[in-house]
């Protein structure tokens, strides 16, 4: 068993083969190098802005499950191949929902309403979105995102955010203003059922030609817009919003119109705190009904993550870094709520079947 | 006793192994990660898992069905049980991990979209704390397969390089000068002829040249 005793070269190679596969993963990984904004990192933020929630989603935890359909006029086919905008009717699972983290706090905040959809077409063909209420959003990128959350976090005396540090944020984030003062400003519908629901960000519609069209698209109601009374939202029921579209749908089923706007040359899709402006192309790709309600325990959404680059063939993400981001961010909250166990409805207590 | 594995196997070795780093790579990146290589490192972990899952089933069906060259009869007992303990590792982890994955989205209601047109149906039914216990598992399993390899790896270069007893070679595609003792007779057809002649007797190892 007398071998030649191998050159120190050889061992050296032998050991480095290894090492530098494993720094190169652990570069790959963000373990070494510059710290990277991921989808925990945004996660991070938004539970030190609101508190750990066990068992909640981290952003809009406080929702109440719906189902109904979405029957496309096929006005909007001509621009993307998504077989969702092809006429026809498809199955509408989805969830309205308050901002924040916290899913025990009142409705009566001036917050994001926001409507998550997923429409089930054909083949598996799944499209997701999850909108709000407000056609802007506060930020542009993730980086900004996770500032504004350290910068709003509710300082456990006052109850408010920290005027330094929000006029520091406000200081190099002047996006953040456009956006304050459109929720300041802007009336805040006073029922799930009469608010429009906007896309967010800009996405690209694909058609069958493969010819791409920026586009972002809203959800108009058909119910008449009445305001609440901003002075008076601290007095307003816990439940106040969730309970009235309950009873709502208890009369009636809810419609909205799915209104899909098209950029013109020059319109920024990689910026989703500018709107576009108002004389853009409307067309009408059809109508969402909303048949019933249920709490998240019964409810089929309370286990879906409404990620909205998940999308159908003929629908595709746009140059907005915010959909990467909201999609990491989306997949850890998930992460994190799935294995803590799904917490009760924290919305809906009134609602048949809905645990406290 | 064949002396290198079947030609598609090392084929296949190869093309995997390459498939497979890049994959464990593209897992740990896209989740380190809220940029817009997010997205799109994510539309390529699905289609590339289940390509992995295809080709080792490919694989696994042609190693049942081949000959395996063996390992040298000096290498201790305990090494000989550990080579191949850490194979059928290699094994699990190369068809179990794109299953898992897929399992996961499965149970997290997401759909297994692998390009334009093509979307898998689920394997288990919607259940989030079911996806909660797959995601962590993913990942686990994922890390231990990278250490795996990463001592597949240690171990062939010392086998190439230090006990140059020819367990490297048997994976390889080099013509001629074999350090694999080769079976007298060793006719099965699926060994490379060239280098059963040229293979030196059993014996003459120790003092083979290097490939």
């Amino acid at each position: 068993m007398t071998k030649p005793r191998p050159s120190r070269l050889t061992i050296a190679a032998i050991v480095a083969a290894p090492l530098a596969l494993l720094a190169g993963f652990a570069w790959a990984g963000g373990w070494i190098g510059s710290p990277r904004v991921g989808g925990k990192t945004i996660a991070d933020a938004l539970e030190f802005n609101a508190g750990r929630q066990a068992g909640y989603r981290r952003a809009h935890a406080k929702g109440l499950c719906f189902t109904g359909q979405f029957e496309a006029s096929g006005k909007a086919a001509r621009l993307s191949a998504a077989p969702q905008l092809a006429p026809g009717r498809y199955a509408v699972t989805g969830r309205f929902s308050t901002g924040g983290g916290n899913p025990f706090a009142t409705d009566g905040r001036n917050v994001f309403h926001a409507m998550a959809l997923q429409l089930a077409g054909p083949d598996g063909q799944i499209w997701r979105m999850a909108m709000d209420h407000v056609p802007i959003f506060p930020v542009a990128t993730p980086q900004a995102f996770v500032a504004l959350q350290h910068a709003t976090r509710p300082d456990p005396a006052t109850g408010k955010p920290d005027p330094t540090a929000m006029k520091a944020y406000l200081a190099s984030h002047p996006e953040t203003r456009a956006y304050q003062d459109y929720i300041a400003a802007a009336p805040l519908p006073d029922s799930f059922a009469n608010g429009t629901y906007y896309s967010i960000n800009a996405f690209r519609f694909v058609d069958s030609a493969g010819t791409s069209h920026a586009v972002r698209w809203a959800f108009e109601p058909e119910a008449p817009f009445a305001a609440l009374d901003k002075a008076t939202l601290a007095s307003l029921p816990t439940d106040y919003l969730f309970d009235e579209l309950q009873s709502r749908l208890a009369k009636e089923s809810l419609r909205w119109r799915m209104i899909v706007t098209v950029a013109a040359p020059g319109d920024e899709t990689d910026n989703a705190t500018i709107a576009w402006p108002a004389a853009r192309p409307r067309i009408d790709a059809g109508t969402l009904t909303i048949v019933r309600a249920e709490p998240e325990e019964s409810g089929a959404c309370r286990d879906i993550t409404f990620d909205p680059t998940i999308l159908p063939d003929g629908v595709a993400l746009s140059d907005d870094p915010l959909l990467a981001a909201r999609s990491a961010a989306y997949a850890a909250s998930f992460r994190r709520r799935a294995i803590e166990a799904p917490g009760p409805s924290a919305a809906g207590k009134a609602l048949p079947g809905g645990a406290r | 006793m064949p002396h290198r594995f079947p030609l598609p196997i090392r084929l296949l070795h190869w093309t995997m192994a390459a498939l497979i780093i890049a994959m464990l790579f593209i897992g740990v990146a896209m989740v380190s990660t809220a940029g817009p290589a997010y997205t799109a490192l994510l539309a390529l972990h699905r289609p590339l898992g289940i390509a992995i899952l295809l080709l080792a089933g490919i694989r696994l069906a042609l190693r049942i069905g081949t000959r395996a060259p063996a390992l040298p009869d000096d290498l201790p007992r305990i090494q000989q049980r550990a080579a191949r303990v850490s194979h059928v590792l290699l094994y699990l982890a190369m068809i179990g991990l794109p299953i898992i994955g897929w399992a996961m989205l499965s149970a997290g209601s997401y759909p297994v979209r692998l390009g334009a047109g093509l979307v898998l149906p689920p394997i288990l039914p919607p259940d989030a704390l079911v996806f909660g216990g797959l995601r962590q598992l993913h990942a686990l399993v994922a890390f231990a397969f990278f250490a795996l390899i990463l001592g597949h790896l240690t171990v062939a270069l010392i086998h190439g390089f230090v006990r140059r007893d020819g367990v490297l070679a048997t994976m390889g595609f080099a013509r001629s000068a074999s350090t694999e003792p080769a079976a007298p007779g060793d006719g099965d057809g699926r060994g490379d002829a060239v280098d059963s002649t040229d293979a030196p007797a059993p014996g003459d190892v120790e003092g083979a040249p290097p490939p």
